[in-house]
């Protein structure tokens, strides 16, 4: 018998932006308006393929995330959803995706892991670099983008989307990490009873100092440095056609006929 | 002479990704010089193509290269860049990219920027811009002052600069000596299904604004009348609403149809690249400041479903 596989996954609060508005104020800060917080899609995905190794082969289920007390409540999510215990790194409003990674990497090398889970990218800042960077900190065998993974053994065979939809198969051997693609699988849904119970469960939070103490950390402050926001929207180039709706299927009807795409 | 850029080249079973070429424009734009490394595999043959964008294309054939493993093509890297002083190394933002990059930039210790649209350089800094939030922010970021910095494009954004004269090949054997951590052990092709969206004069794509499967059935009519086939972006396709075969964007299909209806898609840049050479683009969208908008010709800020609903109705009342 295989000893029970220890899975971290690494999650991210994001704000849902689609139906949101952004501007830039006249200090150059950038205001948001409607936005609503979720677990970043991808990482949805990650912990999802976690809890069906773990339900299919047995093991524990870690998520971890590097944030404010606000960010808990998608720790909590991924409780309710079937996880075993929620970290915290406790380092708010990061977005330099080398630091991300080396806390994501000085709090997960605390334990023992046999596979570490991340979504490929956030929907938010969009870097799709940390996972890739835990990996080169963390020495350890990794694949991006993966579309599909079976666990033999030791053995990881992983399929990594490229692009124009060919799958790339490659094999890797466990302590290894994993980058998810969405579309994976399909994520399950959270009861508001299983939220309610989760609610109870305990988040460990790591300072930063506690961090310290098991892998030095360079100087935690963002290397990368954010200069300034700009609205892009501004650039538009569609010619918008009036509302309301059937008056707005009229005129493209009529942009059909004069191109010669409609009889 | 002025400073490299160096360019890493992807390859897919021996072919040289288009985009790979991306990074001649950049170093035009800055006034650098532009070269590039190809990692090959034994088997490969060298592509002259490269030096009709790249001044300089250096080979570093190894068969350890053809593990596609991102650590032995970092230690390749790692020795190219130390032995020529490189500052600036390219990737573009890809499959690929997002591997090496980042794997090689922790290796280096060099500050590392993604999926980037526009560079400059102020007196020595670095300063780049990207999109945040699906495209609705660009940030300006810059990395601390460095020997060295690895970047990645995102593709398709700065377009490959033409030489006057063909560059040089130049190849180089390394004695690499990492065991791949990882082994590619073959490709699986994408699944063909019966309708082939490229061959459509007209395409209705459909976004994650759909929002049941249920209203495909409405979709499917209009594409009907409308002389076309039915597609989707990416988040249509991982609900399994639609087939894979019927994904438009970069891990899907690139199409040119005379007619592209994007309804209820946001436009992620991965989706953008698939469609924005199309003759006529319209999108529906509800959200007015989706980057849909800014490569869309006309564009109507409603619920799809609405606007859906009345093209349906006024197509049937005219063949009737």
């Amino acid at each position: 018998m295989a000893p029970p596989l220890r899975i971290a996954v690494c999650v991210k609060r994001v704000a849902e932006a689609s139906e949101a508005e952004f501007e830039v104020d006249a200090e150059g800060r950038l205001r948001a308006r409607g936005l609503v917080y979720d677990i970043n899609e991808w990482d949805d995905y990650a912990l999802e393929e976690a809890l069906r190794m773990k339900e299919s082969l047995g093991g524990e289920v870690v998520v971890f995330t590097v944030g404010g007390p606000e960010d808990e409540e998608v720790l909590r999510k991924c409780l309710a959803k079937g996880a075993d215990e929620a970290v915290r790194i406790d380092a708010p409003g990061l977005s330099d995706p080398l630091l991300i990674a080396e806390l994501l990497s000085a709090a997960i090398s605390r334990d023992r892991f046999d596979l570490i889970l991340a979504g490929a990218q956030a929907s938010d800042d969009g870097y799709a670099a940390v996972p890739s960077l835990m990996a080169s900190l963390m020495a350890l065998p990794f694949a991006t983008l993966v579309k599909r993974v079976e666990i033999r053994g030791s053995l990881v065979v992983a399929h990594r989307e490229l692009e124009g939809g060919v799958e790339e198969v490659v094999e890797l051997s466990i302590p290894a990490l994993l980058s998810i693609q969405s579309g994976i699988n399909e994520p399950r849904y959270v009861s508001i009873m299983g939220l309610r119970r989760a609610s109870k469960k305990p988040i460990k939070v790591l300072s930063l100092e506690e961090l310290k103490k098991t892998r030095p950390l360079p100087a935690a402050e963002e290397r990368l440095k954010v200069v300034g926001y700009e609205i892009p929207s501004s650039e538009r180039r569609a010619q918008l056609l009036e509302g309301p709706a059937d008056k707005a299927a009229e005129a493209i009807l009529r942009i059909l006929k004069e191109r010669g795409i409609l009889a | 002479m002025s400073e490299a850029i160096l360019a890493i080249i992807e390859r897919l079973r021996g072919e040289v990704k288009e985009y790979s070429l991306d990074a001649s424009g950049l170093a035009n734009k800055l006034g650098l010089r532009p070269c590039c490394v190809d990692l090959i595999s034994p088997s490969d043959k060298v592509w002259s193509e490269l030096t009709k964008f790249y001044e300089e294309v250096i080979c570093i054939r190894h068969e350890l290269l053809s593990s596609r493993s991102p650590d032995v093509m970092a230690e390749a890297l790692i020795r190219l860049i130390a032995e020529r002083g490189v500052r600036y190394v390219v990737a573009p933002h890809s499959s690929m990219g997002i591997e090496v990059a980042p794997y090689l930039a922790v290796k280096m210790r060099a500050p590392l920027v993604t999926d980037v649209v526009d560079l400059e350089l102020l007196d020595g800094r670095l300063r780049a811009k990207r999109y945040l939030h699906g495209g609705k922010v660009v940030v300006k970021v810059e990395p601390p002052p460095s020997k060295c910095y690895v970047i990645t494009l995102r593709p398709g954004v700065f377009k490959p600069a033409l030489r006057a004269k063909p560059g040089k090949v130049v190849e180089l054997s390394y004695d690499l000596s990492l065991r791949p951590s990882r082994k590619c052990v073959g490709y699986v092709e994408p699944k063909v299904g019966e309708v082939d969206i490229t061959k459509s004069p007209v395409i209705v794509s459909v976004g994650r604004g759909l929002r049941d499967p249920k209203n495909l059935t409405l979709i499917e009519d209009l594409a009907r009348m409308l002389g076309g086939v039915v597609a989707g972006s990416r988040p249509v396709i991982d609900k399994g609403w639609l087939p894979k075969d019927r994904q438009v964007g970069s891990s899907g299909k690139t199409v040119k149809p005379k007619l592209y209806l994007a309804l209820g898609i946001s436009g992620s840049f991965q989706h953008v690249v698939g469609m924005k050479d199309s003759e006529l683009i319209i999108a529906v969208n509800k959200d007015p400041n989706a980057p849909i908008f800014n490569v869309a010709h006309y564009g109507v800020v409603d619920d799809l479903l609405k606007v859906a609903t009345a093209l349906r109705a006024q197509l049937s009342k005219a063949k009737a």
